[in-house]
């Protein structure tokens, strides 16, 4: 995603210490998790705890970008400024720990060739902005898969 | 150590009125008298005045955002009415809708109020105007960015429900074969039953082909699988059983509540996406009654979309889950005379998006036998109703005594 022009308006995330490796990963081609460093429990979205063990010794980490599709749905509806219509709306789940789940969208699938369980990898779109650039995760079918 | 299933508290609580007022696409109304119409309806057909009345119980509450999800607040009607409360609560982070209906039951069961007023106002239709749903979702331009629930849906341009659960949808078609053919008679039913309805939003005759022709929203959900919004307010009284017996209804016993959420609060997060809270909320319900799904006579369940009624059908056990689709292919069985009438005023997907409290009031009005042209043919002692989807879900099993 190296071509702004080609980037749809998105409402950004509001940044904040708690989020802001998530958001801002994709500088560097990384999708990065908080993770618990004495259960290895990845958290999403982030907690000031890890839920299953209530450390707080978390770090961020990078995972592999790899993926499942879980289910989707193809959007028509303009509900507000977004990307081309129809779009797909995806959620995913990493390969790392199954249970991290992410709503996105799926991109650069023909709409007839979408198979729930079908591997995925991560990209990243670039948006500029004032008070912090974010990479939005976005996914792509895994051509290595 | 489970309690013997007559120890439950909830037992002690019933419904004894029910009322609505005006409901239309865009009545342009102030939805403060509305709510009111509602309530003074309600209050009335119990037999009760406004001095009986001392406890009070809403959902969401007073709220902002988005426009028209909320006609009144607690606040707001105790003051109008002027009420002498022992109990009162409204808010948004409980079991769906009825989790309001489900707190007042225990504000009576534990001697906190003896008659709760609880309503459910909206003016949806009004506040979209002719834009739509796009006139009062969140747009671009200004400086606003996305936080809390939303930040991990809005980013990715899904701010409606109709993607989040037609992701569940999607999900539910792969892993057991269900089909759009199948999901339509939610909506057929729905339409058929809201065309004996008058204050139904949509009545005209709809078939197979209306609906899948219509334009697609956001898969596998068309149109029609979509609720309409509108404007309305709908109320009920929530009594003590024993503070009951002399009022102008036979008394509508709750003989259980389902309240539970085990999976994680979430839309996409939850632990099972071939089913959603309702599976929790149901189960407990069943484990506070000795009645089995097969004594319902009658299912009034939430379909904001068309799928969260087959969730409801199969979380209840009418079904397994998977098994929806076949349940209620070619709509017999949930017709009016059918074995398990179901969305009898039209549903939200055709009677209007009075959002959870239309199920209630259609409930009671059948178990009263005051549905007129839709009333059930059979006589209806044991209803079910239920309310929500994702992670936002609540039943009530009713007995009439």
């Amino acid at each position: 995603m190296s071509d702004t022009a080609e980037v749809p308006f998105r409402i950004l995330p509001k940044l904040t210490d708690r989020n802001r490796e998530f958001w801002q990963g994709g500088e560097r081609g990384e999708l990065r998790f908080w993770r618990c460093q004495d259960c290895q429990y990845f958290v999403h979205p982030p907690s000031p705890i890890c839920p299953m063990c209530h450390s707080k010794n978390l770090a961020v980490e990078a995972v592999s970008g790899r993926a499942t599709l879980t289910t989707y749905s193809i959007n028509h509806q303009a509900w507000m400024p977004g990307p081309e219509l129809p779009y797909v709306v995806a959620i995913i789940e990493i390969v790392e720990q199954p249970s991290v789940r992410l709503t996105t969208n799926l991109v650069h699938c023909p709409h007839d060739e979408i198979r729930i369980g079908m591997r995925l990898r991560v990209t990243f779109e670039h948006h500029p902005d004032p008070e912090g650039d974010v990479w939005i995760p976005l996914f792509e079918p895994d051509p290595e898969a | 150590m489970a309690l013997a299933s007559d120890t439950y508290i909830e037992k002690r609580a019933c419904i004894t009125g029910v009322g609505q007022s005006d409901v239309g696409r865009r009545l342009f109304r102030d939805p403060m008298e509305l709510t009111l119409d509602a309530c003074l309806a309600a209050i009335d057909h119990a037999g009760l005045t406004t001095k009986d009345i001392d406890g009070l119980s809403t959902y969401p509450g007073s709220l902002a955002m988005p426009p028209g999800f909320t006609g009144a607040g607690a606040y707001d009607v105790i003051d109008a009415l002027r009420l002498n409360c022992g109990w009162y609560s409204g808010g948004l982070e409980t079991s769906g809708q009825l989790g309001s209906v489900i707190n007042a039951c225990l504000a009576v069961a534990s001697g906190l109020a003896n008659h709760v007023l609880c309503f459910r106002s909206v003016w949806e239709g009004s506040a979209q105007g002719q834009k739509g749903r796009a006139a009062v979702m969140p747009s671009g331009g200004g400086p606003s960015k996305a936080s809390g629930f939303m930040e991990w849906n809005l980013v990715f341009s899904a701010p409606s429900a109709a993607t989040w659960i037609g992701m569940f949808a999607q999900r539910h078609m792969h892993l057991y074969g269900t089909t759009r053919e199948q999901l339509a008679w939610i909506a057929l039913n729905a339409r058929r039953n809201a065309a004996l309805n008058p204050k139904a939003i949509y009545t005209e005759p709809m078939t197979m082909d209306d609906y899948l022709s219509a334009r697609m929203v956001s898969t596998p959900f068309g149109l029609y699988d979509c609720d309409v919004p509108c404007d309305g307010g709908t109320a009920v009284i929530v009594s003590r059983l024993d503070r009951a017996r002399d009022l102008r209804n036979t008394p509508l016993r709750v003989e259980a509540v389902g309240s539970a959420i085990h999976g994680r609060p979430s839309w996409d997060q939850f632990d099972d996406l071939s089913t959603m809270a309702n599976r929790d909320a149901a189960a407990q319900l069943w484990t506070r009654t000795d009645l089995k799904p097969s004594d319902v006579q009658m299912l009034q369940a939430y379909d904001g979309f068309s799928f969260l009624t087959m969730s409801w059908i199969e979380a209840l056990g009418f079904c397994k889950v998977g098994e929806s689709g076949p349940f209620i292919e070619g709509g017999e069985r949930i017709a009016r005379d059918g074995e398990l009438p179901l969305n009898t005023h039209g549903g939200q997907l055709s009677a209007g998006r009075l959002h959870g409290y239309g199920f209630l009031h259609e409930g009671a009005t059948q178990m009263w036998g005051e549905a007129g042209a839709r009333q059930i043919p059979r006589d209806v002692e044991i209803g079910a109703i239920a309310a929500g989807g994702g992670n936002t879900c609540g039943a009530l099993l009713l007995v009439r005594e």
